[in-house]
Parts: structure tokens; sequence; C-alpha cells
């Protein structure tokens, strides 16, 4: 069984290829628990968190990515995307979610 | 790696504040030790006074609590006075035996009050006025006795007489000058503070020289005798008289501490010492190209460079302050800056209302301002005191130079320019509704010294920064003389780099750099891949410097550029099409009113620019909305050409004398897809009524009988200004020649999110006349230039929905499903 497969039966869920996103972009997935931001940065890290700044709620995933963090497209927050947190001083913090590479792909457990 | 050692000797804001550059630049560099003489950690000197006067507290001046020196692994000698340095074996012994070696030393000894040899000096009850202590000591002599003098009527002086006389004590100051402040204010402002200080109850005897202090019966001082024979009472006498750098430990140690005038160690533009290159100097005890600054703003400049040359990066040189002063006395606004001194060169701008409390001078000479002196009104301070520092030519405003900069905003604080004389409850900032109460209680609780620190926290001007202006105003009359307004002409562009908007666009061209991972490896960038601020400015620079060369990266756009759409507070995008100079057909609005149908768009809007906004569309349907349209894109949402705003103009209107539709819908077909440092609107008017209100637009157009007249600059925004006459013109290529010369020029030297106001007001209308009008090379060159970036420019809406879209392109509208 190849790592993907037994990720996959560990309940991790296949999202995409690490290429389907822009570096230093995102994608949104859609879930039940509501829309996921799936960040990748320059050094190829990915990153998972709930598509809602903890301040007005802004879509991150529309924001611009630097370093580990995003910066909230409506009022400037930057977010850590490895934690969910607010970067000083504001203060805050959005769900993060488990997130990992498998061969080039994406894979979230959420 | 085994660390370097520094060690610092003096624990006060100069020292502190070079160690907190130094560990922002490099943290694991060195193991820190730091000397104070001051049982203390580090405090706030310059908030001293309210804390006299009772308006602070001790705790709340602490800038860095002994928890900081443990949190960054700095051993903290408190107490412990430095005796020896010994240059040869490389370390410092303390008066208790306490050594430390060093690779490299940082002294920051700071000055110590001048005390006059006066007979007396020495006896209990006369202080000076420089730490913690001696504000103790007097706070405790305020509960005790009554009659207080103070020796020396400067900014301190002052401050210590404020502080005495609301603690209960009769003051009296002594000024051996004809007038109070005589370094910082001219005779008729140090008129009017005098008299407005006596209202409260001090007391001034001027031109006194005093020569004796005299013993009471308890050993303690009892009364201050004057040359002329007067005599007063005094149960404490607080010496004032100005401050002299603190070398004598470093000249024992043989660092050259200049002889003559100017004492001091002796410091490079590095902050070197002369003498010996591992010894570095900062602050009050050092001595630079010949000026000892006895004012905190320097200070930090200084501590800024040393930090920098500290952690090995030997960029940045400290070339000297221009300084300015504020006294802290609660209700009463005085600013000086620069020489105000006169002289056969100079001419003087003044405005004098005796009976309502204000005075202004400005000093210029050949068309610059070199000093101010403010009393009463000193809302323009900063504004003048920028202007000075960045040597600008006044002549094009100086004819409502003495009327201020009105950058208050009109939002909001109509008229209210005395930040001093605010509520605590007044709302400064309309945008975050942040109060003046907020914004002081952070400057004084998390040691606030500079306009970013205070948005940072409070989130105030961090909007639309019309409010920016009044904030400077309440950081300079919170925080005095430590603050200092930084000149937009070197201020970073933000933290990742030292390096300004202006020197970054030099670097571009000078190295033709086209990418933004080369622009930041060569200009050293401090991140990985800068930030939000950084990279879109970058990014503009790169294209509009370098069109057709340097490829533009969506990423490093803000969205609504990266989606060609205007985001929402709610997420959902607004959807404006092209509308050239706000003409339509039944067949666009039929097509319009059919999209807003079949999308359940939620709120259909007019523009302010003519045109038809869609709203509350989601960012997947983006592309078959564009698709259905079939309409370019209006560019509504970018740093860019917005719209050409028309009149019915000569085609209909009785009184139009040029067909203004027409010309609106040349320029914009003209401009379409033209980035820029910021957003830029035109308007075109067919007659001088003007109904297309082309007097505040980016570009304005106004038709009459003979031809055109062109306005530039104008805004109608944050703050409303009128366009500027740039010139007449006859033809309708003219009309196209001129205005795309004058956007190309800004364009090329715009700095990033300035609009053309801005940059205008920065370089000046003269100067834009000389490129656009005076020399037809020059505007003919910069139009081509303009039209070589613009040519081929592409419907980005039709990129989009194109069938043949690369997947790359797609994939920003589509979400991801699991």
């Amino acid at each position: 069984m190849s790592t993907i497969e037994s990720s996959l039966e560990a309940g991790w869920k296949l999202i995409c290829a690490v290429e389907d996103i822009p570096v230093l972009g995102s994608r949104v997935v859609k879930s039940t628990s509501g829309d996921i931001a799936i960040f990748r940065n320059a050094e190829d890290e990915v990153f998972a968190v709930h598509d809602k700044c903890p301040h007005k709620q802004g879509p991150l995933s529309q924001g611009i990515v630097h370093g580990r963090q995003v910066t909230c497209p409506l009022h400037s927050w930057k977010i850590e995307l490895d934690s969910g947190n607010a970067v000083a001083p504001d203060v805050g913090c959005t769900k993060s979610f488990e997130v990992k590479v498998e061969d080039g792909k994406v894979l979230l457990k959420a | 790696m085994k660390k370097q050692k520094l060690v610092m000797i003096g624990n006060g804001m100069a020292g502190c504040r070079t160690l907190e550059e130094l560990l922002k630049l490099a943290p694991d560099l060195y193991e820190i030790t730091v000397f104070g003489a001051e049982p203390h950690g580090n405090y706030n000197r310059i908030l001293l006074s309210p804390v006299l006067a009772g308006e602070m507290t001790l705790p709340e001046i602490m800038l860095n609590d002994l928890d900081w020196y443990r949190d960054n692994d700095i051993t903290l000698h408190a107490g412990k006075m430095v005796t020896k340095i010994d240059r040869t074996k490389r370390k410092v012994i303390a008066s208790d035996g306490t050594e430390a070696d060093y690779d490299r030393l940082l002294i920051a000894t700071g000055s110590t009050p001048f005390i006059p040899p006066i007979p007396g000096a020495d006896l209990p009850g006369v202080l000076a006025y420089r730490d913690i202590g001696d504000t103790e000591a007097m706070i405790e002599a305020s509960t005790k006795y009554k009659h207080a003098v103070v020796i020396g009527a400067g900014l301190l002086g002052l401050e210590a007489a404020n502080g005495l006389m609301l603690r209960g004590m009769s003051v009296t100051v002594v000024h051996l000058a004809d007038w109070i402040m005589e370094r910082q204010l001219d005779k008729p402002a140090a008129d009017m503070l005098q008299a407005s200080l006596e209202a409260k109850g001090m007391n001034f005897l001027l031109s006194k020289q005093t020569e004796g202090l005299i013993r009471g019966e308890g050993g303690r001082v009892s009364a201050v005798r004057f040359k002329d024979g007067m005599e007063i009472p005094a149960d404490l006498v607080v010496v004032a008289a100005g401050i002299r750098p603190n070398y004598a430990l470093a000249e024992s140690a043989g660092i050259y501490c200049g002889t003559g005038r100017v004492r001091g160690i002796h410091v490079s533009d590095t902050l070197q010492t002369v003498t010996d290159p591992r010894v570095y100097a900062v602050g009050e005890c050092v001595a630079h190209r010949g000026i000892a600054y006895g004012l905190v703003a320097p200070l930090f400049e200084q501590g800024k460079v040393a930090a920098n040359h500290l952690a090995n990066f030997g960029i940045g040189r400290y070339e000297g302050s221009v300084t300015s002063t504020k006294l802290k006395v609660t209700g009463i606004d005085v600013f000086s800056a620069g020489d105000f001194s006169g002289g056969a060169d100079t001419e003087d701008i003044v405005l004098h209302d005796k009976q309502g409390g204000v005075y202004k001078r400005i000093v210029i000479k050949n068309n610059r301002i070199v000093g101010s002196v403010l009393y009463g009104d000193t809302a323009d301070g900063s504004w003048y005191f920028q202007l000075m520092k960045d040597q600008q030519d006044i002549h094009s405003i100086r004819d409502h130079l003495m009327f201020g900069q009105n950058h208050l905003g009109d939002a909001g604080h109509k008229g209210e320019n005395k930040a001093a004389a605010m509520a605590d409850t007044a709302e400064v900032c309309g945008c975050n509704g942040v109060c003046k109460g907020t914004i002081v209680k952070a400057i004084k609780e998390k040691g606030l010294f500079s306009l970013d620190e205070v948005k940072k926290h409070t989130k105030a001007a961090s909007s639309c920064g019309s409010c920016t202006g009044l904030v400077e105003q309440i950081l300079a009359s919170t925080v005095g003389g430590a603050y200092q307004a930084v000149s937009a002409h070197d201020k970073p562009v933000c933290g990742c780099t030292e390096l300004s908007h202006g020197a970054v666009r030099k670097a571009i061209r000078d190295h033709k750099l086209l990418t933004i991972p080369d622009t930041m490896e060569t200009l050293s960038w401090k991140t990985p891949n800068g930030c939000s601020t950084c990279r879109p400015a970058l990014n503009y620079y790169l294209i509009s410097t370098w069109p057709h060369e340097a490829k533009d990266d969506p990423q490093s756009r803000f969205i609504n550029e990266r989606a060609h759409a205007n985001i929402q507070k709610d997420g959902t995008y607004s959807v404006v099409p092209q509308m050239l100079g706000g003409v339509t057909t039944p067949a666009e609005l039929k097509r319009i009113a059919e999209v807003a149908e079949k999308y359940h768009v939620p709120t259909v809007k007019v523009t302010g620019g003519q045109r038809i906004d869609l709203l509350g569309i989601k960012k997947e349907d983006l592309p078959n909305v564009w698709k259905d349209l079939g309409m370019p894109s209006g560019h509504a949402y970018g740093k860019s050409i917005r719209t050409v705003k028309t009149c019915v103009g000569a085609e209909h209107c009785r009184f139009g004398t040029q067909r203004s539709m027409a010309m609106g819908i040349d320029l914009e077909k003209m401009l379409f897809g033209m980035w820029s440092p910021h957003k830029v609107k035109l308007a075109v008017s067919g007659c001088p009524r003007n109904c297309a209100e082309a007097g505040i637009k980016d570009v304005g157009v106004i038709g009459v009988d003979s031809g055109w007249e062109l306005y530039v600059a104008g805004n109608g925004g944050i703050k409303t200004e009128v366009a500027q006459f740039l010139c007449k013109v006859e033809t309708r290529e003219e009309v196209m020649e001129y205005s795309g010369a004058f956007l190309q020029l800004y364009r090329e030297e715009g700095y990033y999110l300035e609009r053309t106001v801005h940059y205008v007001e920065r370089v000046g209308l003269e100067y834009v006349k000389k490129h656009v009008l005076e020399d037809a090379d020059k505007r003919k060159a910069l139009f081509e230039r303009l039209l070589f970036a613009l040519q081929d420019a592409k419907d980005p809406w039709a990129e989009r929905y194109a069938a043949d879209a690369a997947p790359a392109v797609r994939r920003e509208f589509e979400m991801l499903e699991i």
C-alpha cells in the first residue's frame, strides 16, 4: 500500500496536487465545516486554516502570502498560517487544520 | 559558535534603544552585559515631568522593566557605576569590583546636569533635575516645604517649576537671560508663554544672576541671593542650568573627547569613537560633527545606525539631526525648530494675535524654511518641521504657508486642530472609531514613539489616513521632544527594508531589475518574500519601469487586482464594466439587466464615475458574469486608470463649447489598462460650468471656446483638493499628449499609493511644468513611453473567460471540493 493510500485510510482527505496551488497563493476547499483555505508558500510548505479572519471574517484565502503569514484582504490583519494566530498587537485566532504533502499531493484532515 | 561579548555602559534611553534595534537585527550575535548607575530598568526620562506634575506614575514610564533584560538574556548590573575601562585588556570595572570583558563596547553614559559654581550649591535642599531620584526628592520636598526656586528657565526648568507648582509649592523661576527659553523661543513667543505661566501662578525673575544660596538654621538651604542684593526665600532650589555630556569615564580611558567648546565622546558617522573602533558611543554623551544633542529624537537615530553597525550590516550613516522642541506643560502649546535668530539674508512670516494667544513665526532663507516658532496653535509644527527637514522649496505655497497644511482632514474634525485641548472622549480616527484617550493611553502604556507604532497598536490613522496629522500631534504632545516626524523621503517602504520608495525605484531602474526575487536579493531584503506592503509596490515599480519586460506577479497584487473585481465585506465581489465616458447604449443596458437577473445580483448601483456596479457576486461566478456581459473591465478595482467622467458637452448642451463626451471617450480608450501608483480619475467638461467636476480629478479637462484647459492633481476623496491649473491647449491631440505626459511622469516617479495630489505636492508644480510644458522633447518622450507601456493592453476579463485560458489563470476562480 502506498503512503497516500495508508494516509487516506487513516482519515486524511486528498485535496489536489501541490502544483494546483500557486506559489505564495491559496485555494479554497468547500467542506461541511465551512470553507478551508489551503496555502502554499515560497518554501513549498502547505498550510490549512479556516477561511475566516478572526477580526471580521474576511476570506484569508484572498490575502497576500508572505513567509509563513497571510495578510487579510479586508483590514490587513496578519495571520500566522501554522497556528492561525493573529500577529501582535492584534489578538485573535482562526482554526488551523492538519495538512501534509505526500508524493506531491496535498492531504488534509478536516 | 561562541558569541561575541557586548558591554554597554549606561542604562538609559539611547543605549537601550540601540540594544532593541540590535536585537531586532541580530538577536543571537552577542552576549550582552549592561551596567547602569541607577537601580532601575530603563525608563522614559522625558516623562519625568508628567510624573513630577502628578499626571503619571513611575511604573507608567518604565520602558524596559527587569523582565525585558531577563527575556533577552541580558545581564543587567543595575546600581553599579563603571569606574574604569581597560582598553588593552578589553574589560570594564565597576565601583564594587564587578568586571566584564568585551569584544565591543557601547558607551551611553548620557549627560550630567550642569551646576554653576555658586556658593551653597552643595547644601541640602539643592537639587538638579535629571533622574528618578531627583524627581522623588522634589515630590517629597513639595509635601514639607513651601518655597521653591528654579534656576534656569529652559525647557527642563519650566517643566520642573510647573510640576512643583501643581504640587502646591510657591515657585519662582530665576533666569539669567532677558527672556525665558531663549534657546528655543524668540522674545514675543517667550513673553506670551511667560504671561500664561504667570496666569497659572508662576513667578519670574529675569536677567538675574544668582550670587549664592543661603544656609538656613537647620543646615538646609533657606534663601537665594542675587548679585543686585535681592534675596528671596527658598526651601528647595532646583538647578536647571543645562546639561553637559558625561564623558569623564571615556576620557579617562584615553578616548578623545574634544577640547575647548565642544566636549563629548567624539564619534564618526558610524557612531564608533574616533579613537577606538571597538568602542561605540550613542546619546547625550556623544559629540558628533561638533554637536552634542540633548534631545531624545537624535539619540534614537544614532541608536539605529549604531545597532546596524554592531549587527555587522554596515549600512547607514548618522549624518546629524535637525531637532525640534515642545514644552510638556499641560494646556500650553509651544513648538520651536531650527534657527530663528534671523539675519540679513532671512525673511520672516509672522502672525501675532496677542489677545487670542497665538503667535507663529516662520523663518525663510532662499525659499526654504530654516526655523519656526509657534505658540498657542502648534497644529502645523510638524508640517513646518518636515518642510524644513526636507529643505523643500516653499516658493509656490508661500502665500498660504502660515495657514497650515490643514491635513487634519475634512471628515470628522472640522477646524479641530488643538490636539492638546481635545477631550479624551473625542473621536480622532473616524474609520476605526479611535478616541484621543485610547491613543494617549497606548502611547504611555506601551511606550510608543512613532506614528507607525501608534497605527499598529491603536489602528488610528491606519485606514484612510486623514487623521494622520491629528495623531501625529497627539503623539507629539504626549511624548514631547521624543517625537520626530519621519521624512517621507527617507521613510522605509516597510519593515522588510531600510530603503525608501525613491531608493527602491532608482535601484530598479539603475540595475535593470526585472523580478521581485532579484530586486529583493539585490537590495538585501530582510524577509524571504517581503510582505503585503512591499510586494505590491515592487510589482508596480517593476512593470512601470520595464513595461513588456518585467513580468507581472499576480501573487504580489492585492486581491482586487488579482481577481479583477472589488472584494466586499462579505467576501463577494462587485463588477463594474467599462462604460467609456459614461456613455452607454440600450443594448448594453439590456445585457447588464439580464446578467443582474440571471445571477441574482442583490444590488445594482450607479457609481460616482458614471458607470454601473453589480454588487454581491460570488467569486466563482465572475468569469461567467463577465462573459455574459460581453463588456470589457472597467478597472474599478485597481491602482490604475478608473474612469473618465464627462458632461454632455457641445454634442447636446446649449452651453457646451467643446465635445466633452468624445474627448472623454478618447482619453479613456487611450489610457485603457494603465497601472499607476494609485488610482487615477479623469473628467472632461464641455464648458467652464464644469458639470463633470473636473476640478477634483487627477487630470481635469475643461473645454472653453478657444480650446481646453488642463488641471492636474485634484482629489475628491479623503481630503478634497482642488486641481491646479497646468496649461491651456488648443487641439484634441494636445489634450492627449499633455495629460498623457503628466500621467507618465507620475507613473515613473510616484511612490506606490501616492495619489497625484501628493506626488505634485512632493515634487512641486513647477517641476511638473518643467517636464510637461517647457520642454517639448521631454513631453513627447514621456507621452511615447506611456503609449509604449499601454500598447496591446488586453481586457483582463476576456483573457479569463476565454475558452483557451490557461489553467493557472482559471484556477483563481475555481473552488476545490472534498
